[in-house]
């Protein structure tokens, strides 16, 4: 089952980041991933969170915010463990959009998440190759 | 072939155009003189008397007026009749300080109706014609103005007003409309709408559209003419002159007919005041030549455009005059060319953006600057930064193909431009700072 990842859109200007984090520290949300992309006039900053509804009424009045279907999946700590869940994905001919990694919730193992054309495929040749899927 | 309503006067000789609208500044001049004290003490003020003014080309010793006099005369001191001799008034939608109420006696609406009614005519219409008129009814020209025009030709008026676009989709359908006037966006929504209603543009029986009352492009004609089905016709006109019918285009659509018997049209340039030669770009003035109850003279309309007398092949002698290019009081040069914030607006629009934006002008290594602003539609954006580049990229073709310059496009989150008293800060102009 994909996962929901929020997309904003923020302006390359001093303060956008923090008004927009501390707006979802307010509400109590739980930050559990972030990555941003930037070029030089703006960022998107990538969020997964543990309450997408909340966030979304906190933000969506003053944010440019999509929300995307991702691909999690659980990626052991050691070596390899990564070009293994590549593979898979390559053999599926899945086209990777961006991609980002964070904490696992069991010690010694991280999540990655994919953003990529077909999820269910991707998702299928994952678990084919023995790789757990959020 | 090509039809008129009045076709004598229509396709009258210059020299005939000519004679008419001497002998009516003459009178007309007369009548504001005795009637109107306000422009009195302006022709007072140049030593002027009714006599300096014989023919139209004494016209420019005449004092202008502009939207400030209306102001400071509002609402009666323009009245050149009795009260009890208006039967109507109009009004603007006041988005610039205060209204502006404009005053008709049943002759003004005669004639203005009479004007509507060429237009009519132009774009096709006759007696068999079912003409749906969804400009506002009301305080607004459009709506009793065309409507006037269409009752004049004999079509079946159809007075749906605007709005209730259901409603105008199963009038338009089950009467067979052959002919709408509204605004331009409003005829590109109710072609998107019949679309997804799974209507085809050959399903209706539409056959032409008059379309006024705010600026719009060429491509935005051809999108229209294509959604409908028809051909699509501009209108001009303002309420201080009358209302829609000034001016009007025929089945050339290269410029609107001005109809000089009602109106008598000057270039100018709008920083000195100087009459400019034909061809010129510059601020359009109205002299209105007949109006009774508001008889304004020189009006100084802040639309810039052009006039060309060139013969025009549906055989109408009238001057004819471009599509306004924008604003006076709004024109911006960058890098040597005139632009208008209101074709930013117009690109904005077309491309399916809100017009909400902010201009900024600079200047680097001696070239200007120009980087505008846009609030994105969160429905359209995406969560991958090449498409955003992409959407930014087309906004900046489409409006270096308006603009004449290439503009550095900036998508910003909603609400993120700059707002004094609810009414954004369009432009900013830094060039000072460097100069
Ligand atoms: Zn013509």
């Amino acid at each position: 089952m994909a996962i929901t990842q929020l997309s904003i859109f923020l302006e390359n200007k001093p303060g956008t980041l923090h008004d927009t984090v501390k707006r979802i520290s307010e509400a109590g949300v739980n930050i559990r991933a972030m990555t941003i992309a930037e070029v030089r006039d703006f960022g998107i900053l990538r969020i997964i969170v543990d309450d997408v509804a909340k966030a979304m009424e906190v933000l969506q009045d003053d944010h440019i915010i999509t929300t995307t279907e991702v691909v999690s999946a659980v990626m052991e700590d050691k070596a390899g463990a990564l070009y293994d869940i590549l593979q898979a994905l390559e053999a599926a001919n899945v086209n990777i959009e961006y991609m980002y990694a964070y904490t696992g919730e069991v010690t010694g193992s991280a999540n990655v998440v994919f953003r990529v054309d077909d999820i269910e495929g991707a998702e299928a040749k994952l678990r084919e190759a023995g790789v757990e899927v959020l | 072939m090509t039809n008129y309503y009045q076709k004598e006067i229509e396709t009258a000789p210059r020299e005939e155009i000519l004679k008419i609208q001497n002998e009516k500044i003459r009178k007309q001049v007369k009548h504001v003189y005795e009637n109107v004290p306000y422009y009195r003490n302006l022709m007072e003020e140049k030593g002027l008397t009714p006599d300096d003014i014989q023919s139209v080309d004494d016209i420019k010793k005449l004092p202008f007026l502009s939207k400030a006099d209306l102001r400071d005369s509002y609402p009666y001191g323009m009245l050149g009749v009795d009260l009890k001799d208006c039967v109507r008034i109009h009004s603007t939608s006041g988005t610039t300080g205060k209204r502006v109420v404009a005053f008709y006696t049943q002759n003004d609406i005669d004639l203005w109706n009479e004007c509507c009614a060429r237009a009519i005519v132009a774009a096709g219409g006759n007696e068999d014609d079912v003409c749906q008129v969804c400009y506002g009814y009301g305080l607004f020209t459009g709506g009793l103005g065309l409507d006037g025009g269409s009752h004049k030709v004999g079509c079946l008026t159809l007075p749906m007003s605007s709005g209730n676009t259901d409603r105008q989709i199963q009038f338009m359908m089950d009467l067979g409309a052959t002919i709408i006037c509204c605004t331009p966006s409003y005829a590109a929504f109710i072609g998107e709408s019949l679309a997804e209603r799974g209507y085809k543009p050959e399903d209706n029986k539409l056959k032409a559209g008059i379309f006024g009352a705010e600026p719009w492009t060429e491509e935005m004609r051809r999108s229209i003419e294509k959604s409908l089905g028809i051909k699509a016709y501009d209108i001009y006109g303002l309420t201080e002159t009358s209302g829609p019918g000034v001016a009007y285009e025929c089945e050339e659509q290269t410029g609107m007919h001005i109809n000089e018997d009602h109106f008598y049209a000057e270039i100018i340039d709008p920083d000195t005041g100087e009459v400019l030669p034909e061809g010129s770009k510059g601020e359009l003035v109205f002299t209105a030549l007949d109006k009774e109850a508001f008889p304004l003279l020189r009006y100084r309309t802040r639309d810039i455009c052009v006039l060309t007398r060139e013969k025009c092949s549906c055989g109408r002698t009238h001057v004819k005059m471009c599509k306004p290019m924008g604003r006076s009081d709004d024109m911006l040069i960058i890098r040597g060319v005139n632009v208008f914030p209101s074709q930013i607006e117009t690109v904005l629009l077309n491309e399916g953006y809100t017009p909400n934006y902010q201009i900024e002008i600079g200047r680097k290594n001696n070239t200007d600057t120009l980087d505008i602003y846009v609030e994105a539609d969160p429905a359209k954006i995406s969560d991958k930064i090449a498409d955003i580049q992409d959407m930014e990229a087309g906004l900046a073709s489409a409006m270096r193909t308006m603009l004449g310059i290439g503009p550095k496009i900036h998508l910003v989150p909603p609400k993120t431009i700059t707002r004094s008293e609810g009414k954004a800060v369009r432009v900013i102009d830094n060039r000072k700072l460097h100069d």
